[in-house]
């Protein structure tokens, strides 16, 4: 069982979200984080007062998969979040030790 | 006595409520520009001048003001609780509307000028201490400086010094009031070091746009009755704030590059505050000479807080006072008794004295304002202090003056429900049964 855990650019969600969908994944969980990487930030000016903002909107997503299919999995969200540009993101991959579905008590791939 | 007339007071009392909104209006315009931890804080100190500022105003504050002269500084206290201030015109002030209505119109400017001070010290003041300042101002700064300028007897009046909305009793006054709170609260936490970015200029814009409407019964009204005067003044009014917003964000242009919103709305606000001294004695052409020096000026007075290291939150100074003493000096440029023979001629108009008078009335105005209110803050300070404790700041002013907070979107958790007295239909479920809302929340159903 693994996590592979994927930082997009927020529009490409939808993207990748369906093509996780049409590869049979069905959940995930999404959060908005800011980071920086090497793609630069940007510069806000409120009555000529200059602000740079280092810190770029992103989309991360987890998804936890079985083994087999983690290559799948992340060939899937290249493909679906790639732009070519600078700032498409970074994917990780993690061992997960288990997994435990809170209504039944189910436990490994079984609570997935 | 005169004969109330129905055309005059049916504009006088549109005009006192367009002024009335100018209150809110601000209060948004000011509240969109702070961090969202201190909307509800910096929304507040504008909205509660409605209630502060009218109260002093009835019980005394309009006695002093336009009560009749002592010693040609103040008005006394005869008219104190709005005695004898009736359904009779004052022909002193008003001849056609009633007294009474009269004072309502310039109560309405007694509670938006303390409110325009409160930019300065956005996101760090005590509430209480607030409180106590705006009483406080309001008897001892605006109450005297009204007088001077507008009470019959008043000696900056008697000196033939122009000023036709309030400009210096409104905006110059409540900027270097605004100048001294800045010196005495001292810098927010944080200031020039952490971006302190504007949270919602889609409420600021809005603000603006309720001030630009309302400073039509500010300005017009100033008028006093329904006419060509009021009419000019109008018309003045709007061509000075849209040739602001121009100037603004055409110097912005030139200097970092693109034209913002938040410039079209500060320099739509510097334009109306420049128009404001000149708006009855000016004609169109000259008005788009003020609004737009306003703009520009204004643009590159704001900059100047941060070579100074004050923290003017909010830019009074810049756009109230900088604005003001445009709008002042300007007016004695160009006035001209053509528009208003009750005036006077200005300096292209062949009368280089106008323009020595209204720079005493600015003058003066600054250095009373500015010592008197130093004085009276620097007292609340040493009884009370002035500023909420660094814990506080960083919490914000909602929730720490408040307890509440502007914004609740999403978030986790709603805690616990603690309202009224034991027993009251307010109490929290205490049974272990699943409340009835929980069972029948089609959201709770699906989860």
């Amino acid at each position: 069982m693994k996590k592979i855990e994927a930082i997009i650019k927020p529009f490409k969600l939808d993207e990748v979200k369906d093509a996780l969908s049409s590869i049979g994944i069905n959940g995930l969980t999404v959060s908005e984080v800011q980071g920086f990487g090497r793609q630069k930030g940007h510069t806000e000016v409120y009555r000529g007062a200059e602000y740079t903002v280092d810190f770029v909107p992103k989309v991360k997503l987890e998804v936890l998969v079985d083994d087999n299919l983690v290559s799948q999995v992340v060939d899937t969200i290249m493909d679906a979040a790639q732009t070519g540009k600078i700032g498409d993101g970074k994917i990780f991959v993690f061992p997960v030790e288990d997994a435990i579905r809170i209504r039944t008590g189910e436990r490994g791939s079984d609570a997935m | 006595m005169q004969h109330i007339n129905s055309g005059d007071t049916a504009w006088m009392l549109v005009a006192t409520a367009l002024v009335m909104f100018m209150t809110p209006g601000l209060a948004l315009f000011y509240g969109g520009m702070v961090r969202s931890k201190n909307v509800l804080g910096t929304i507040m100190h504008s909205f509660i001048m409605l209630g502060v500022g009218t109260i002093v105003w009835v019980l005394y504050g309009y006695s002093l003001a336009f009560g009749p002269d002592k010693f040609h500084l103040i008005g006394d206290l005869s008219w104190i609780g709005l005695r004898d201030v009736g359904m009779a015109p004052n022909a002193n002030y008003a001849a056609t509307i009633p007294h009474i209505l009269f004072m309502a119109f310039q109560m309405m400017f007694a509670v938006i000028t303390p409110a325009l001070i409160t930019g300065a010290f956005a996101e760090r003041i005590k509430f209480s201490s607030f409180l106590v300042f705006m009483v406080a101002w309001m008897t001892l700064v605006y109450s005297p400086i009204a007088h001077w300028v507008w009470g019959v007897g008043g000696w900056i009046r008697n000196l033939g010094a122009l000023d036709f909305a309030g400009g210096t009793v409104v905006h110059i006054n409540a900027a270097f009031a605004a100048l001294a709170a800045v010196l005495i609260i001292g810098k927010r936490k944080g200031f020039m070091k952490e971006a302190m970015h504007p949270h919602n200029l889609p409420m600021t814009i809005l603000g603006a746009a309720m001030l630009w409407f309302g400073w039509f019964g500010f300005n017009a009204g100033s008028a006093l009755t329904s006419g060509g005067l009021a009419a000019v003044a109008f018309v003045v009014t709007h061509i000075a704030t849209a040739a602001a917003a121009l100037g603004w964000i055409l110097i912005e242009k030139i200097k970092t590059g693109k034209p913002t919103t938040l410039g079209a709305a500060s320099g739509a606000v510097a334009g109306l505050v420049a128009i404001t001294p000149a708006a009855g004695f000016v004609g169109p052409i000259a008005a788009i000479a003020i609004g737009f020096t306003a703009g520009i000026v204004c643009y590159l007075a704001v900059g100047l807080k941060f070579k100074f290291g004050y923290d003017d939150a909010l830019d009074v100074v810049g756009v109230h006072g900088v604005g003001g003493i445009i709008g002042a000096l300007l007016t004695g440029v160009f006035a001209s008794t053509v528009i208003n023979p009750a005036g006077a001629n200005g300096l292209v108009h062949g009368n280089p004295a106008l323009l020595g008078k209204q720079l005493i009335a600015v003058a003066v105005t600054i250095g009373y304002t500015f010592v008197a209110s130093f004085i009276i803050l620097k007292v609340i300070d040493a009884i009370m202090g002035l500023r909420v404790s660094e814990e506080d700041e960083i919490t914000g002013l909602d929730l720490s003056q408040h307890s509440e907070i502007g914004y609740a979107l999403g978030g986790f958790g709603g805690g616990t429900l603690e309202h009224g007295a034991s027993g009251s239909v307010f109490q929290p479920e205490t049974s272990s049964e699943p409340s009835y809302a929980m069972q029948t929340n089609p959201l709770n159903e699906r989860l």
